[in-house]
């Protein structure tokens, strides 16, 4: 028997005084977990939120969640602890990455047609990594080119966020223009309940909060998935009056968040198990190397241009 | 996109550009794949996306010494 979300949101506040509800979330892949996100303000700063998970059977807390030396990667990786000027800069090296494994593309062909497909040579140094990088660079291109665009597409989350409230949702809630926001919050199964019956085929994902940055000042929003990877994915928003858990409006989300939603996936490699996940990190390392000996053949070639014409033609060039 | 016609000096679009294509072909698969599918087409996907590893590991092998 599951306890009443309300039980566990007034557990929640209890843990944390002084502070307010953002988000309640399930996890896919652990049912039994509800996770409440607190914060000083309910529009506060996502990195000052505490995340806390509860068991869904006893509503006692299990622990926190997130935090620790694996957020600080994440951190560095989204944004370099630089907000959004550190995600647009990534942004824009996920560009250049994908420039680059274009403009190797083209290369490939005067560079290798000679060679067979696969060779690995160890005459030189400079040979030997010559042959890696165009070997680990040919096959991973699809690979590379999906993880670098879907990652492209995830520094622009926070924009088509706006994008979307300052369009769909302001629609969505044009109603209750001028009205001052909820005093006395639903109460949050009956809010859940009603939002199961608008998607009946589908699960919670999480609710977020009147004035959290998922939804209006007015509303809670449910958002709803499926239940296959990319359903899964897919949220479906369902509005409900934050003051008496009335539906209020549910549409799909637009095509460009949809598009962001699945590129999640797709850049992090974590939908089709651990197996995946190996292979995903795996080849992450065959793109380094392919990166790092592009670089070692560019600053070779930079040193024998200098030192020089004189030997007449560089080691490596086109075939003609 | 030239025939094979004189392929010892002036390379062959397939075979320069065909096992990385095939490999390539096989990853969007692969990755679609595990996002389409539960189950069987899990394991389809590990095969396919992990098969640039693998072709890796085989080219490594049999490389050339000397």
């Amino acid at each position: 028997m599951k306890r009443s979300i309300d039980e566990i949101a007034r557990t929640a506040l209890a843990n944390d005084p002084g502070r307010v509800l953002q988000y309640i979330a399930w996890d896919k892949d652990e049912p039994n977990n509800v996770i409440a996100f607190t914060n000083s303000k309910v529009d506060g700063d996502p990195d000052a939120a505490t995340l806390r998970a509860y068991d869904a059977h006893t509503a006692k807390l299990l622990g926190s969640v997130g935090g620790g030396p694996m957020l600080i990667f994440l951190k560095l990786h989204v944004d370099m602890f630089a907000g959004q000027p550190g995600k647009l800069f990534l942004g824009a090296m996920g560009f250049l990455f994908l420039v680059a494994i274009v403009s190797g593309v083209v290369l490939y062909w005067p560079f290798t047609r000679r060679l067979s497909f696969g060779i690995l040579r160890d005459k030189s140094r400079r040979i030997a990594w010559f042959d890696w990088h165009n070997l680990l660079g040919a096959i991973t291109i699809a690979w590379a080119l999906v993880v670098g665009a879907t990652g492209v597409i995830n520094t622009l989350a926070e924009v088509m966020l706006g994008q979307w409230k300052a369009n769909e949702l302001a629609d969505m809630v044009k109603p209750y223009a001028g009205k001052p926001p909820p005093v006395h919050l639903a109460s949050l199964d009956t809010t859940l309940d009603r939002a199961r019956k608008i998607a009946p085929d589908m699960n919670v994902s999480f609710v977020a909060f009147p004035g959290t940055p998922f939804t209006s000042s007015h509303h809670f929003a449910v958002f709803m998935r499926g239940d296959t990877p990319l359903t899964s994915r897919l949220l479906k928003p369902v509005l409900l009056d934050g003051e008496t858990g009335e539906v209020s409006d549910a549409r799909d989300l637009p095509v460009y968040l949809k598009a962001l939603l699945i590129s999640q996936p797709l850049h992090f490699g974590d939908y089709g198990g651990m197996p995946l996940k190996i292979i995903w990190a795996l080849l992450d390392v065959m793109t380094i190397v392919v990166i790092g000996s592009g670089l070692y053949l560019w600053i070779v070639k930079r040193r024998k241009h200098r030192s020089h014409a004189i030997a007449g033609r560089p080691l490596l060039q086109p075939s003609e | 996109m030239t025939a094979a016609r004189n392929s010892r000096s002036s390379g062959n679009w397939w075979t320069v550009y065909g096992g990385p294509l095939l490999l390539g072909v096989l990853s969007i698969a692969g990755l679609l794949t595990a996002l389409l599918s539960e189950g069987a087409g899990r394991y389809f996907s590990w095969i396919a996306v992990g098969a640039p590893v693998a072709a890796t590991a085989w080219f490594f092998a049999r490389r050339k010494r000397g």
